[in-house]
């Protein structure tokens, strides 16, 4: 199945954004080795130079390594894919704070109206 | 790097007033998946004709890999023409035959797996086939090549998207990393995460050359509704 991408952002955004969810869903362990640009590419039908440039994006952040020869690792470095996980929540529960104000809920009752969801769900 | 195509103040005029191509300039770096995309009538068949030596330029110079348009060219262009010129009482498999004994870079394994894969008669006549089969099959030619430079004009045009999901993955699968693809097409959306670039052209001129991020980045919006808003009759 090609990825689910958006029509209006640019793609290699999304390609990062993608790649990030995975390792933080543990698709990839700390450690594991990405497979190559290539068969990302075609698994993600897209271009290969734009799934290129997402990895070379998430090496600059230091979320992979490549080893000159073997190919891109996820980082061994367990606090930082610990902060990548927080980043990500935050910035889902930023997004539906502002959708929440968008439909007119002050913060309190938002707060009310999860507690209640959790509350149902258990 | 030294560009695989690169057109030069390049014009094609059909009659005293009108100018197909006018004064046009475009270079394509090697190893890019590259769309060329115009409304009709902006002189995208006429560039590729000229490109394929089929025409020639009333102005201008076209180079591919530093040469001019000729046998040589043709050895590095592999090229799908918007109008089949098969012989349609061949069959599938003397049509590859005859393309493999034609050009040396021809791959006769690479083609048979496409068929395979999309389940052609390798035994059928190709007047026996539909519209879209036929394509396909003219696809499965032109990919099966090694060429430097594979020129595809409106490849995708009349498959289903069932198949139009695996001739792109197929495009993706088979261009190595060396290989320029130009492709001109009006389904902008489902070619767009593939390219490299997009190039516009109108009445003969390029008006845009910019990848796909660069656009998104950009505008903020597709290289599809770009397409629509710039070229809004």
């Amino acid at each position: 199945m090609p990825w689910d991408l958006d029509n209006d952002r640019p793609i290699y955004l999304q390609l990062m954004e993608r790649i990030q969810q995975d390792i933080v869903a543990g698709v990839y362990q700390a450690g594991d080795k990405l497979p190559s640009v290539r068969d990302l590419a075609m698994e993600a039908a897209v271009n290969p130079n734009t799934m290129q440039k997402a990895l070379s994006e998430l090496e600059r952040n230091g979320l992979l390594h490549s080893q000159r020869t073997s190919g891109r690792y996820i980082t061994e470095d367990k606090e930082m894919l610990k902060q990548l996980k927080s980043d990500l929540a935050a910035s889902h529960i930023r997004e539906f704070i502002e959708k929440m104000k968008q439909l007119g809920f002050p913060e309190e009752e938002t707060l009310e109206l999860i507690q209640n969801a959790i509350k149902g769900e258990h | 790097m030294k560009p695989i195509l690169e057109c030069q103040g390049l014009s094609k005029r059909y009659s005293s007033s009108f100018y197909a191509l006018n004064n046009l300039n475009l270079a394509l770096e090697k190893g890019q998946i590259v769309g060329l995309l115009g409304p009709n009538g902006s002189g995208k068949t006429t560039l590729i004709k000229l490109i394929n030596d089929c025409l020639h330029p009333t102005q201008g110079t076209i180079l591919i890999d530093g040469m001019e348009p000729g046998v040589a060219t043709k050895k590095l262009i592999s090229y799908l023409p918007e109008r089949t010129c098969l012989d349609l009482s061949m069959k599938v498999k003397d049509v590859i035959a005859y393309y493999a004994d034609f050009y040396e870079n021809f791959v006769t394994e690479r083609a048979y797996q496409m068929l395979q894969d999309l389940e052609i008669n390798p035994n059928a006549r190709l007047k026996s086939l539909s519209k879209g089969t036929k394509e396909k099959v003219q696809l499965i030619l032109i990919m099966s090549r090694d060429a430097k430079l594979y020129i595809l004009d409106e490849p995708i045009g009349g498959v289903d998207p069932a198949a139009r999901d695996y001739i792109l993955h197929t495009i993706l699968n088979n261009y190595n990393e060396e290989a320029t693809i130009l492709l001109s097409t009006h389904l902008i959306q489902d070619i767009e995460n593939i390219l490299d670039r997009v190039v516009f052209i109108r009445q003969g001129q390029v008006v845009l050359n910019q990848t796909v991020d660069e656009i998104r980045t950009q505008h903020g919006k597709s290289v599809d509704s770009l397409f629509r808003e710039v070229f809004r009759c």
